[in-house]
């Protein structure tokens, strides 16, 4: 990880309140894990956005190729069914 | 009325203690290492103002005659200030930076504890708030302590040096008077020789991480609690008393 | 690649753009704009960081211990808001140390403002006051960039950013509305700022070289002389309102275009400064050189320890 003579970079995660996912905020460069906490706590929640932080080495993320969107994401596109919207409900009843 | 003059002084201390060691780190805003630490270093400096500011307030209302945090932080003349020598040291290299940091913080860490048991509760409420800070301080400098002293052998042989050279500032820290005799019989303040032992252990085991060794130097310099400063003290606060000094009695 | 290929691509992406879809880091895109978009980003970036010194200049000095938290506070965001920025660039491939050198050899640019010297508390005022104002009119229509990683930065820098104008135009009004000194003080400052300031918007449209590609690629939304002309008709009222006049014989209020008319701007200074001659561009980059010198051991030890561990970890 540290062929470069510079620090790695890594993927900061937020979860800003009890409830919520983790969300993707940035990036930022620490030598280690517990550093690159501390600098996404300082660089990230300056006013006090986050409750958990999560920070992923950068090149251990694996991105799915834009190239095939289309095989990836569109299949699903037309599986209607899948939605509530898709059904008929009959006047007068609620809650369902 | 003794007892409010007494914890005035004592309070002072503290304040000036958070008030140097602050302003002495605003000084790298904008100079770190590296922008991620340039930020954190800044939020220290930042802590330790706002530290200041409600020790200093406080100060200011038990004074002899009463006076705001501001005139105690920018209008005492250099013999009126009694932070220990140690947070006046300049910054000199980042080893030095993060060694002052880390003897400082070991000692303000268990000092906030015992406060947080204070008879006095507005102490004890301030010191709460600070520990929470403070603690982030002391992992923040202990990493950084053990990262420089284990990492290149450049790093090691500077943090050694300034571990040698910033620890006989250290034990002015655990200076005691007749203030703290009375306030301690009181339940206001623990006695320093209460903290000095957690200190203590909270260095070796750095220390030994960090690959560090003790200095054989056991100097002892003292002087700041009672007002002697050293002579980077002056510097420090003909800047930053200038705007106070050269336009007196104006609002900013 | 076929040329064919390359233009069907050029096709959809500009498609894109037009329906406003935000393009993502692995998406195609062209190179040019990959290019511009790496110049913009690192340049606005440098200015975030090296905007740090002529405000840092009066941290130790600031008057009280509010002011002084105040503005800890808010240089520390320039700094968050660099990194925000590099790490923008850094999903368009521009690598951050990199970005730096460019900036310390003089390759890259930023901000000229930055390299007029603080001279006064007052100036703290001026800056935050005319230069994040500046910033912000700038800084808004980039929120909807077409570039996903920038917008989003835009977005948490403009959110941050709100309390730094305030901020300013606070010590200016304090400033105004105190002694004969004082007023006097901010006044100056506001000669000194004024038409840097204006300056910030860049070259007249007619002059400016990337504007028009920029527009259709939806990296800029408004035109160097548009955002200017807002710029100086939100400020002249303010100014007046605290009883300060803007250094400009020629201001006066346009009935017809519904804003106010303006002095020539001089662009021999402009391009002087950004050419190197500014009173202080030397110092700037030399301070922004000498921390990434002076911390370069340190970086070297944290990196080693990390292997060390790391290793103890594996072994």
């Amino acid at each position: 990880m540290s062929k470069s003579k510079g620090w790695p970079l890594w993927e900061v995660f937020i979860r800003s309140k009890q409830g919520l996912n983790h969300k993707h905020v940035g990036s930022l460069r620490a030598s280690d894990a517990t550093m690159a906490i501390k600098n996404a706590r300082d660089v990230y929640t300056r006013r006090a956005e986050g409750i958990s932080i999560w920070v992923v080495p950068s090149n251990n993320i694996t991105a799915s190729d834009p190239n095939n969107e289309d095989s990836l994401f569109e299949p699903s596109q037309s599986k209607v069914y899948r939605h509530p919207t898709f059904y008929d409900v009959p006047d007068g009843i609620s809650h369902m | 009325m003794k007892e409010k003059q007494t914890l005035y002084k004592y309070l002072l201390r503290m304040g000036d203690d958070s008030l140097i060691l602050g302003q002495r780190l605003s000084e790298l805003c904008g100079h770190g290492p590296i922008l991620e630490e340039d930020i954190a270093l800044t939020n220290i400096s930042l802590d330790l103002i706002g530290q200041a500011t409600l020790l200093l307030e406080y100060a200011g209302e038990l004074a002899p005659e009463k006076k705001t945090n501001d005139e105690l932080a920018y209008l005492r003349i250099e013999k009126e200030y009694v932070n220990a020598l140690l947070v006046e040291q300049p910054n000199g290299h980042f080893g030095d930076t993060i060694m002052r940091q880390f003897l400082f913080d070991a000692y303000r860490k268990p000092l906030l504890e015992k406060l947080l048991d204070s008879s006095d509760k507005r102490l004890a409420g301030i010191a709460e708030k600070a520990l929470k800070e403070t603690k982030y301080h002391l992992r923040h400098s202990s990493e950084w302590v053990i990262r420089l002293g284990d990492g290149t052998e450049e790093s090691h042989n500077k943090i050694q040096n300034s571990l040698e050279s910033l620890l006989r500032y250290a034990h002015e820290l655990f200076f005691e008077n007749e203030v703290d005799e009375l306030l301690i019989a009181q339940g206001i303040v623990p006695s320093a020789k209460s903290i000095f032992p957690i200190w203590e252990k909270t260095l070796h085991a750095v220390f030994e991480e960090a690959t560090l060794s003790l200095p054989k130097n056991n100097w002892k310099f003292q002087g700041g609690r009672e007002g002697r400063h050293s002579e980077h003290m002056g510097y420090l606060l003909a800047e930053m008393q200038y705007m106070q000094r050269t336009y007196p009695n104006m609002e900013w | 690649m076929m040329d064919v290929d390359i233009q069907d691509l050029e096709k959809k992406f500009q498609d894109k753009i037009d329906q406003d879809i935000k393009i993502e880091p692995n998406d195609w895109m062209p190179d040019a704009y990959r290019k511009t978009l790496i110049r913009q980003i690192s340049q606005h970036a440098h200015s975030e960081v090296v905007g740090m010194l002529p405000e840092g200049n009066w941290i130790t000095r600031a008057p009280n211990l509010r002011r002084k938290a105040v503005l800890l506070a808010k240089v520390q965001d320039e700094a968050g808001h660099g990194l925000y920025l590099y790490s923008a660039a850094e999903t368009l491939g521009a690598d951050r140390e990199q970005t730096i050198d460019d900036l310390h050899s003089g390759k890259a640019k930023y901000s000229s403002i930055f390299n007029y010297p603080t001279l006064s508390w007052a100036d703290m005022g001026a800056i935050g006051w005319l230069v994040d104002g500046a910033a912000i009119m700038n800084q808004v229509p980039l929120c909807r960039c077409s570039y996903g990683p920038y917008a989003r930065a835009m977005i948490r820098v403009c959110k941050e950013e709100s309390f730094h104008q305030r901020q300013g135009f606070e010590i200016m009004t304090k400033l105004a509305s105190g002694t004969a000194e004082q007023k006097e003080m901010a006044q100056d400052a506001l000669n000194r700022f004024w038409w840097p300031a204006l300056m910030m918007f860049g070259p007249i449209d007619s002059d400016s070289s990337h504007t028009e590609q920029s527009m259709r690629w939806k990296i800029k939304r408004h035109t160097n002389d548009e955002l200017r002309q807002m710029f100086v008709d939100v400020t002249v009222p303010q100014a007046e309102s605290i009883g300060l006049t803007v250094p400009d014989q020629d201001i006066k209020w346009n009935k017809s275009k519904e804003g106010y008319d303006y002095g020539p701007i001089d662009w021999d200074e402009f391009w002087q400064v950004v050419g190197g001659n500014g009173p202080c561009n030397k110092e700037r980059v030399d301070a922004r050189r000498k921390a990434k010198e002076d911390g370069k051991w340190v970086v070297e030890a944290a990196m080693a320890f990390a292997d060390k561990r790391n290793a103890k970890k594996t072994a």
